[in-house]
């Protein structure tokens, strides 16, 4: 079979030790068998990894930040398409989404450019200061939380919560509070990375297991591999994972995307407490870094948004491999001064 | 008692649990317990079978087969 030919944009080239999904994403297009894929980068920071491997990357730009707006956003998007013909674009970061999201249907009509988002009702939906209310909907249970907007009300969390509790950013990091003293250590020092307002979670003790999983948008699951971290990094990541067998994770992941018409790829953090009880942590609207486990286990989820996204009807997975392991490495790409004098001065690689 | 169906043994004693990940290592003795409890093998068989194999008396032989047991239920391999 003869692979169409299609140039596909993605953003989270930043591979270091919290890594973005892009570089995993960008190798799950690449060894697609339905397409031969032109990748072009898009990066917020001249030192993201994944601008120098050429041999993944074949072009980069650089984009502004989602704090610039939308319309400097499309402006960007505007050249970068007349350059390289863009035929779909993955955005891979939280703090972006919302800016693409915004701006599909004006790529689409404008440059017949293609995403595979989630509504910008599904993306507020499963939002860590709502979580709560979106377990009830979908039929999961969730730890309890609330939103705080001063260290003030952190006296007053021990009416409604016990110690440990969890203290979140609104999009990334959490540490686990064992006195009001250590909460609020952590409000100030995830705030003053993330800002306002901070999520407080009822803790839950248990082995954590998440599930990288795909939704056609319709209410039907295309695709869901879970894993349990192996090791797991200083920063929470996980360095190495292991696929699981686990029929209740998979029912589960089918209704939680099955009920919200779930469109794109997420990832589903679940802790299993000790009486075997699924706790939904966490519903991130986007492919995880670890989404090549899936590749690797014989679900292709990029290659399956991309098929979504250029209006092809796919049929679900139904299988994959049990017991195969990721395990993370780093390596130092060495780099002409020329190539990061170009992106860091024209804004292009 | 009945040790989980769906573990994965290999012939050197690799053990995976492939519904929470877990993996550990035993010795051929160990290989062969979680071997005869696949085959649904009670404490007591487990014991006659293995008492003519090794030189040691029933009543040793089910107190480290309990600990055995212990272990393995702790590593959520077993159930009662």
């Amino acid at each position: 079979m003869e692979k169409r030919k299609i140039t596909v944009a993605v953003s989270g080239l930043n591979n270091i030790d919290s890594p973005g999904p892009g570089i995993p994403v960008i190798r799950a297009l690449k060894e697609s068998s339905f397409f031969e894929v032109r990748i072009i980068g898009l990066s917020y920071e001249n030192l993201e990894p994944g601008l120098y491997m050429r041999e993944l990357v074949d072009k980069s730009y650089s984009i502004p930040l989602p704090s610039s707006g939308t319309a400097s956003l499309l402006e960007r998007l505007r050249y970068i398409h007349e350059m390289e013909s863009l035929d779909v674009i993955i955005p891979n970061f939280d703090a972006e989404l919302h800016s693409f999201i915004k701006l599909s249907s004006q790529l689409k009509s404008e440059f017949e450019i293609e995403t595979f988002l989630p509504t910008q009702e599904q993306f507020e939906s499963r939002h860590k200061s709502v979580l709560y209310n979106f377990g009830v909907e979908n039929e999961v249970k969730v730890p309890f939380s609330k939103m705080i907007f001063t260290a003030n009300e952190i006296g007053s969390l021990k009416n409604e919560f016990t110690y440990p509790l969890v203290i979140k950013g609104k999009y990334y990091d959490a540490s686990i509070a064992a006195t009001p003293e250590q909460a609020i250590n952590y409000f100030h020092k995830i705030s003053a990375k993330w800002g306002l307002p901070i999520i407080v979670q009822e803790f839950v003790s248990g082995n954590e297991v998440n599930v990288t999983a795909i939704g056609d948008g319709k209410g039907n699951c295309i695709g869901a591999v879970p894993m349990r971290k192996l090791y797991i990094t200083d920063k929470g990541k996980a360095w190495a994972g292991v696929s699981l067998d686990d029929e209740n994770l998979i029912k589960i992941t089918n209704r939680v995307i099955g009920n919200s018409k779930w469109k794109g790829g997420c990832e589903l953090e679940f802790i299993k407490s000790k009486e075997g009880e699924y706790y939904l942590l966490e519903m991130n609207p986007r492919f995880p870094a670890w989404v090549y486990l899936a590749v690797g286990c014989g679900q292709n989820h990029p290659e399956a948004l991309v098929r979504m996204a250029l209006g092809e009807e796919i049929t679900p997975y139904e299988s994959y491999d049990v017991g195969k392991l990721f395990i993370r490495f780093s390596f130092d790409q060495i780099v002409d001064l020329k190539d990061f004098e170009k992106i860091s001065t024209i804004g292009e690689l | 008692m009945q040790i989980n169906k769906n573990i994965a043994i290999s012939e050197s004693g690799f053990i995976f649990n492939p519904s929470n990940g877990d993996s550990f290592s035993t010795n051929q003795v160990g290989l062969e317990i979680i071997r005869l409890l696949k085959d649904d093998k009670g404490k007591s068989e487990i014991v006659s079978e293995l008492v003519n194999k090794f030189q040691t008396d029933s009543a040793t032989l089910e107190k480290d087969l309990g600990d055995f047991f212990l272990m393995l239920r702790n590593f959520q391999l077993l159930n009662e």
